[in-house]
Parts: C-alpha cells; sequence; structure tokens
C-alpha cells in the first residue's frame, strides 16, 4: 500500500446474530451517496425466495428498473450466501451467489464463487450484502462484524489488481499474523474489469499452509466490469466468530452424521472416481477429449492429439498435493488445487515467484485447447494474469478462440490485431493480448474485451468482415461466451447450455453423456424432462450456499446399482442428504419435491424478471450453428463417418452429396429439431411458445406477486398460448 | 524454493537426543472381557458424564467374548487434514486439538484411518479422541491397555 486509508463514511450497526441459517436482515450500502442500511428479511422473504440467489434476485428487482443497464447507478452487486452458507460439517458450503445485471447480457446474471467471503459476511449479521451507487475516486468498503461498523475508505492502491491488492488487506485487517488473517476475505476485480465486459469478482480465502491469499472467481457475466465501474477496489469483511456451528442449526448431529458420511465416501472413493483431492476438475481433460467434447479450434473438433501434454497427470505433478484444499472449511473433496512457486515469464510481474489457484478444467479448456495452445506451463501464467488482471478465464479463453478464427479465415489481420499474429497456438501473442486488454492499449484490445457479441458487431463495422458468417461459429448465447463442452454431440445439451436463463453457462444442465453416450433420453419429452429436473434441482444449491461438486462428484458406492440409470444420474442419497442437512439447520420440513419446488419459485421469477429488461422470450433463445454441428469442411472431414451417419439418423442419404450439402442437410434437420426442443422444454417448465411463464404457473408456485404478473400479462400473447 | 506446507511431517518429530517420540495407547482386544470400565472412566473423566458415545477409546462386541476396542495411536494423519490448524503434536507426540481454533467440520473424524475420532452433538460441535492419559489403562481389571511410549 502506498498510502493510508482515509475514512470516507462510517456506519455503525448491532450485528444480528445468526438463527437457523439466517441473520434476519441485510446489508444495504450505497457508495455514490454513502447511504446505509439494514433491511429485515421477511418470513416470506424465506418461504419464496429461499437465499442466496433468491434473495439476491429479490433486493436486485427492488433496486432497479427496466430501463437499468448494467453502467447505471442504480444497478447493484448483490451477494448473498443462503442458509446452509457457512456449515462446517458438510462438504461444499461456503458459496455466495452474486446477481446483477450483466454488461454482456443486459439481463440478470448470477454468478458464484468459492472462498470466506459469504460465511464471514453472514457472521458479521447479513444474510445478503447490496452495493448500489457510483463513488467519485477508488473506494474500500470495509464490513467489520467484530465491531459493528461499515466503513468506507478511500482506496490507498496505485495498483488495483487482485493479488497485489488483497494480500495487502488480509495484512491491514488482521493483526499480521498468519493464523488472524484467515478471519479476513476481500472482494476484488483488476485492470481489466476496467477496460473489458468480462470483468471477474475474485472472492479470497487465506491460505494458512501456504501463508498467502487464495482467490476464487464468480467468474461470468462481467460482475468485476460493475465492481470497477461502481470504483470498488475491494469489499472486505471480517469476523472473528468462527465456530462449529456457525449457523445454530436446530440439530447438528443431523449435519455431522451425513457430513461424516460423505468424509468417509470421499476417503474410500475419490481416488477410484474423480480423484478431486489430487487433481481436482483437470480430472475431465482426458475424458472430454475420448467423448470428442474438449473444445480444440473454438469448438471446431473434440479432440487433439497433444492431449497427453495437458493429460491430468500432468496437472497431478504440477498441483502441490497433501493439503486441505477446500474453499471453505469441511470440504474434503478439496478440489480448489494450486500451483506453487510458478516463476511468472511475462507482463508487470515477471519474475516474481508465485501461488496459482487452479487452473480448473474450464481454464484448461479456455485458455489451452480452445485457443490451440497444448502447453500448461502458459494456461497456468494466462490463469495467473486473467484472476490478477479480474477476467474471467472462460469467456476470456472462448473469445480468443473466436478472435483466432477470424483471424485464420483472413477476417482480421496483423493490421487490425496491433502486429499480433492470432493464429490458434500462437502463445506468446495470445498472452501479449492478454496484457494489452489489461491497460487497454489498443482499440483492438478493447474490441476484444467487448465479448463475441459486441465483436462481431465491431469487426464488421471496422474491419469488413462478414457478420454472418462470424455468426455462425461465435460461440455465445444471449451475450455471453459459451463454457467447455463441445455442445454439438447431443440435443439434450443445446438446451443444458442454450435453453438457460443467462446464457451458455455449464451450472444449470450437463446432459452429454446421459443423452449421448448412455441414451437415456431418447424423446424430445425425455430431455425436456431433464431440462426441467436438472436446471431446477441445480438452482437449488444457489439458494442455499452450496458447491454443485460434492453432489456428484462423488458418488455412493452402490449408486449405479442400486437405483434405474436415469435416477442414478440424480444421485438420490445425495439429494436425501440435501433435505436433510436443510431440514437439520432451518428447522423446516421439506421433501425433496419441496427442494425442487424451492428453486421453480425463484427460476420463474428470474426468466420474469429477464423479460422485465427487455429480453427473455423465445428469440432471445439464440444458438450459433456450431453449437448444433459442423460448419464449415474441416469439421466435418475429420469425423467424416461419424457426421455421415447422423445425417443418415435424420433420414438423408449422404451418397452422392458434397462436404458443404451434407452440412447444409444437417444444420436443417438439427435446426428443425432445436425448435422441437424449444417447444418441449417450453411447455415442460410451464411456459407459453414464447418462452414465457404462463400467470397459472406463477400462482401454482405462489409467485404471483402483482408487479411480477403485470410483468407478464404486459408482454404474453394470446397466440402464444398451448392449446391443450 | 522448496516451502514444506505441511504443519507436521510424521518423521520429523524429534525428541532433545534425536529420537522420536510418541506416546499412545496399545490396545490388547484378545484380553479385553467387555466390562466397559474404560469407557465408563474415560468419559466420566472428560465429559464429567458415564456414556459411552462420549468416551474415547470405544469398546464393541464382534460376538460372544469377543470384542474389539479402538483408540487413538497417535498416527498424525489428522494433522493435515485439518483446515484451521487446530491439530498439533504436543511434546509427548501426542495428537491434541485447540477446541477454540476448531470449527467442528470432521474431516479429522472422516479420514481418521482407525476410525479412532469421535463426535457428539448434544454436547459440542467439536470431536474428540484419545490423549494416552492413561486413566483407562489403571482402571481396566485384565490388563487389555497399556501405555507405550516409542
Amino acid at each position: 500500500m502506498s498510502k493510508e486509508m482515509k475514512l470516507i463514511a462510517e456506519w455503525t450497526y448491532k450485528p444480528s446474530d445468526v438463527v437457523r441459517g439466517y441473520t434476519n436482515q441485510t446489508l444495504f450500502v450505497n457508495v455514490g451517496s454513502r447511504k446505509f442500511a439494514a433491511k429485515p428479511v421477511s418470513e416470506e422473504m424465506k418461504l419464496k425466495f429461499t437465499g442466496g440467489r433468491g434473495f439476491d434476485l429479490k433486493l436486485l428487482w427492488d433496486a432497479v428498473n427496466e430501463n437499468t443497464r448494467w453502467n447505471d447507478p442504480e444497478n447493484e452487486i448483490v451477494i448473498s450466501g443462503g442458509p446452509l452458507c457457512g456449515t462446517t460439517q458438510y462438504p461444499g458450503a461456503g458459496k455466495f451467489y452474486a446477481a446483477f445485471i450483466s454488461p454482456l447480457t443486459d439481463q440478470t446474471y448470477d454468478s458464484n464463487s468459492g472462498g470466506h467471503f459469504a460465511p464471514l459476511l453472514k457472521l458479521a449479521g447479513f444474510d445478503a450484502l447490496e452495493l448500489q451507487g457510483k463513488a467519485e475516486k477508488d473506494v474500500i468498503v470495509f464490513i467489520d462484524g467484530d465491531a459493528g461498523k461499515i466503513q468506507i475508505l478511500e482506496s490507498p492502491f496505485d495498483d488495483v489488481n487482485a493479488y497485489t491488492i488483497t494480500e495487502a488487506l488480509h495484512e491491514a485487517f488482521s493483526d499480521g499474523s498468519n493464523d488472524d488473517k484467515r478471519f479476513v476475505s476481500v472482494i476484488s476485480a483488476g485492470k481489466a474489469a476496467e477496460k473489458s465486459l468480462w470483468g471477474c469478482l475474485n472472492s479470497s480465502f487465506w491460505d494458512i499452509r501456504r501463508k498467502v491469499a487464495r482467490l476464487k472467481q464468480a467468474g461470468r457475466g462481467g460482475g468485476g466490469t460493475i465492481l470497477r465501474d461502481k470504483k470498488i477496489a475491494a469489499v472486505v469483511v471480517r469476523s472473528h466468530k468462527l465456530s462449529g456451528d456457525i449457523n445454530k442449526a436446530v440439530d447438528v448431529q443431523v449435519l455431522q452424521d451425513r457430513g461424516n458420511k460423505l468424509h468417509r465416501e470421499i476417503h474410500d472413493l475419490d481416488a477410484q472416481q474423480c480423484r478431486m483431492r489430487t487433481v481436482g476438475t483437470p480430472h475431465l481433460n482426458e475424458i472430454m477429449n475420448e467423448y470428442h467434447l474438449l473444445p480444440t479450434h473454438n469448438y471446431k473438433f473434440g479432440q487433439h492429439p497433444d492431449i497427453d501434454k495437458i493429460h491430468s497427470n500432468v496437472y497431478e505433478g504440477l498441483f502441490t498435493q497433501g493439503i486441505p484444499d477446500g474453499c471453505w472449511y469441511g470440504c474434503s473433496l478439496a478440489c480448489a488445487k494450486a500451483v506453487d512457486n510458478y516463476t511468472i515469464q511475462t507482463g508487470p510481474c515477471k519474475g516474481k515467484v508465485v501461488t496459482v489457484d487452479g487452473p480448473e478444467y474450464e481454464t484448461v479448456a479456455s485458455l489451452g485447447s480452445n485457443v490451440g495452445v497444448f502447453n500448461p506451463q502458459w494456461t497456468i501464467e494466462a490463469n495467473f494474469y486473467a484472476d490478477h488482471y479480474g477476467v474471467d478465464t472462460i469467456s476470456l479463453g472462448t473469445g480468443f478462440a473466436f478472435v483466432c478464427e477470424c483471424y485464420e479465415r483472413g477476417y482480421i489481420t496483423k493490421e487490425h490485431t496491433g502486429g499480433l499474429d492470432l493464429n490458434f497456438g500462437r502463445a506468446d501473442d495470445l498472452m501479449e493480448l492478454i496484457h494489452r486488454m489489461a491497460v487497454g492499449k489498443d482499440e483492438f484490445a478493447l474490441a476484444v474485451g467487448q465479448g463475441i457479441r459486441k465483436m462481431k458487431r465491431i469487426f464488421a463495422d471496422r474491419y469488413g468482415a462478414p457478420y454472418e458468417e462470424m455468426e455462425k461459429f461465435g460461440m455465445e448465447g444471449q451475450g455471453i461466451e459459451v463454457s467447455e463442452y463441445v455442445p454439438k454431440e447431443s440435443i439434450a445439451q443445446w438446451g443444458g447450455y442454450f435453453l438457460t436463463l443467462k446464457g451458455p453457462q455449464h451450472d444449470e444442465a450437463w446432459l452429454i453423456f446421459m443423452d449421448r453416450v448412455n441414451k437415456q433420453l431418447p424423446t424430445f419429452e425425455d430431455k425436456a424432462e431433464a431440462l426441467h429436473y436438472f436446471p431446477n434441482f441445480r438452482t437449488w444449491f444457489s439458494l442455499v450456499g452450496l458447491c454443485k461438486l460434492p453432489w456428484n462428484d462423488i458418488e455412493p458406492a452402490d449408486n449405479a446399482t442400486a437405483h434405474r440409470p436415469q435416477d442414478a444420474a440424480k444421485v438420490p442419497e445425495h439429494v436425501q442428504n440435501y433435505v436433510d442437512i436443510f431440514n437439520a439447520v432451518t428447522g423446516r420440513n421439506i421433501s425433496k419435491e419441496e427442494l425442487v419446488l424451492m428453486s421453480e419459485r425463484v427460476y420463474n421469477f428470474q426468466r420474469v424478471f429477464n423479460l422485465r429488461m427487455g429480453k427473455g422470450t423465445r428469440k432471445d433463445h439464440n444458438i450459433p450453428l456450431r453449437a448444433l454441428g459442423p460448419v464449415y469442411p474441416d469439421e466435418w472431414l475429420a469425423r467424416e463417418e461419424y457426421y455421415d451417419n447422423e445425417l443418415k439418423s435424420v433420414g438423408v442419404e449422404p451418397a452422392g452429396l458434397s462436404v458443404e450439402e451434407k452440412i447444409a442437410r444437417l444444420q436443417e434437420a438439427r435446426l428443425t429439431q432445436w425448435e422441437q426442443l424449444k417447444d418441449a422444454v417450453y411447455k415442460r417448465r410451464g411456459w407459453d411458445r414464447n418462452g414465457i411463464p404462463t400467470v397459472r404457473k406463477l400462482k401454482e408456485l405462489g409467485m404471483d406477486f402483482p408487479e411480477v404478473v403485470s410483468v407478464v400479462e404486459k408482454h404474453a400473447r394470446p397466440e402464444d398460448q398451448w392449446k391443450d | 524454493m522448496v516451502r514444506i506446507y505441511a504443519l507436521y511431517t510424521p518423521c520429523m518429530f524429534h525428541d532433545q537426543q534425536g529420537g522420536i517420540i510418541l506416546k499412545w495407547l496399545k490396545v490388547h482386544p484378545d484380553k479385553c472381557v467387555g466390562c466397559g470400565t474404560c469407557m465408563e472412566t474415560c468419559s466420566s473423566t472428560w465429559f464429567k458424564e458415564n456414556n459411552p458415545a462420549l468416551s474415547r477409546i470405544r469398546m464393541t462386541e464382534k460376538g460372544e467374548d469377543d470384542y474389539d476396542l479402538n483408540a487413538c495411536n497417535q498416527c498424525g494423519t489428522c494433522i493435515d487434514m485439518c483446515p484451521v490448524g487446530a491439530l498439533s503434536r504436543d511434546g509427548n507426540g501426542i495428537v491434541r486439538m485447540n477446541e477454540k481454533k476448531c470449527v467442528g467440520c470432521l474431516m479429522c473424524v472422516g479420514f481418521c484411518p482407525t476410525n479412532s475420532f469421535f463426535y457428539h452433538a448434544a454436547r459440542r460441535p467439536e470431536p474428540f479422541k484419545c490423549i494416552a492419559c492413561g486413566l483407562c489403562v489403571k482402571k481396566c481389571p485384565v490388563e487389555a491397555l497399556e501405555i507405550v511410549t516409542e
């Protein structure tokens, strides 16, 4: 830190104790007007919105209007953990969920992160935090749960990049000892979040083994861009109230029994199942490659001969082993891997020896295979700078893959890129582009940071690139870049990615194996049922403050034999665990059916919210042709027999057709299937043909608030209602 | 640069002469008669309540006149599992828990190689284990328990 932090505004409050998972109040901070408030949480709010993302969306709904855009002062970043957040007994219970109007999609986005912020926020006395307004100059928001005060401080940092600011703030708000730093957590972004719409929210926890601040990310949707637009350099929370019963649960014994059973499963089975404890999510690298699902060269291909260079065994050797790598206490799945003692090779930190969080699978693929780079050292460096500069690694990698394909096809040249050769695999030039984005060095670097949807328009207008062609392979939906699975293999996954609330992110449904490999979803109705159940079931994690991974990245030994395959995919025993721990914390008595109902309430509310923001209809569920199938001959020819058979399966005889004709015929068939899928899914979800929740559905869910119904009534058309 | 991250590495604990000190409760289930005196002594001493669920040593009946005894052997696996550094060895090599630091996550319980770490929420959220105090050894009528120092 270059200078002391000057106090700009301060507000004192009485920290509210946690009772059955809730503090029953939320915190409002406006950094522009310097207003503070504690808002009560009603019983109805808990019943209808549960917590976490549900609370976020409720508070955001009240804060914005239909004309609000991401950089309007009334837009908020709302952060909430949920009633189970902070539970130490059950793995994966430290997540927060952030919601905001996204700069990439102009509608609601929710993004989650590990780290200690949400549990400490709860201990500081709040179920949620609303950040509103815009400061005049860079500020730090400090939530002091020990003293019961909130401060807005002038930021002393010349360098707002994440690692710099986070380490300094752990030091500044602790007594400086290794042990005391773990009672502090910091949310930050970085320089690139100021210049790009891909800004991520970094959330920290102090690693007492490594003696460094670790960074987890609510990466997607541009939350970090909003944070910096508000001129918030960091949000800091501190509380020393850690204990073995943070949520003041009704029945701690149930938490202990379910948690200990899961610890045992992980102890006994993880090494044979997903190896999360040793390699984390990169255990997927070679599996995805084997099934043609590893995005390679902008999703053209799903396999690459250099896979051995990024095999999970390589990453196992790079990750330090034997450390309890949970991003919150009690997570024995321990997937928060890190590379230690890495010497930075480029950029402003060149020569520094650092600990790099991850890379996780998504980053291995995005800043790796998808841009044609099969060099883990490069991926680690790119991961470090993405976090440090505050950029989402997924959008960055998928966005770069789009740029590479534009370059490969000659739509952009060195003349446009500021001298960079951006063909696939050009590792040095791609790294240079990351550095240029961080400082907004030139118009090209700034254009890339706008995301694929805007890049298509800019490249067409500025460089004369053909817009229609870029539409085919620009891998975005609703304005957000696709995460790292090749979707063209599975009809159900088209829905898992593109019939979502916020765009192609992998947190709603991952159905490729169920649909394509195990063939458990033969009809459109089967697919629609899965696209109803899984998005809703998985939404529940976001309401209560849990991580999805301990649900099905570890399974009971008899999961596959004790249930029908379609049911085994739901991991019934773990679902029952969730029902049990929810009841044990809150004292309620929900069933597994009600669990899904809780999600449906918020899922449909969010859909209507997007409608209110001018989105949320059928036309907004766009899909690029590359997500449906091959677009160019090289893709088809790489798996000619496979795609010929795909053509036969839709009733077209490939013999005598040119490759271009085959591609066109398959696209035609799949576009028809895509519309059929939309119809089936909308119907199952209780939406009309235009993708709008019906008033009847809202009534069924008890979400027929007048202001919600009026949005639906404003947009629903009689011709879109189902006849039966 | 090599950094050691583990708070404890098993072979690093030495006494002043360079020898490894490890004091632990050794069990001889073949001698056990299933009287339960050890559990009564343990729970009454440490929790002031005669309750087998609160004992840090566990006697279970496997069959007729066939009993099993289970107590921590101070292997230290739990030390490296603890996310808050609440577990450490004392001067006798005994693994001790700082209850003020413990957050009750039970990873030490779930990953104990011998299932010798126990919990009982009705009394407290923090788990508990044998600390080789030796009181049960003195009370055992058949010498099925002994304190060993290696």
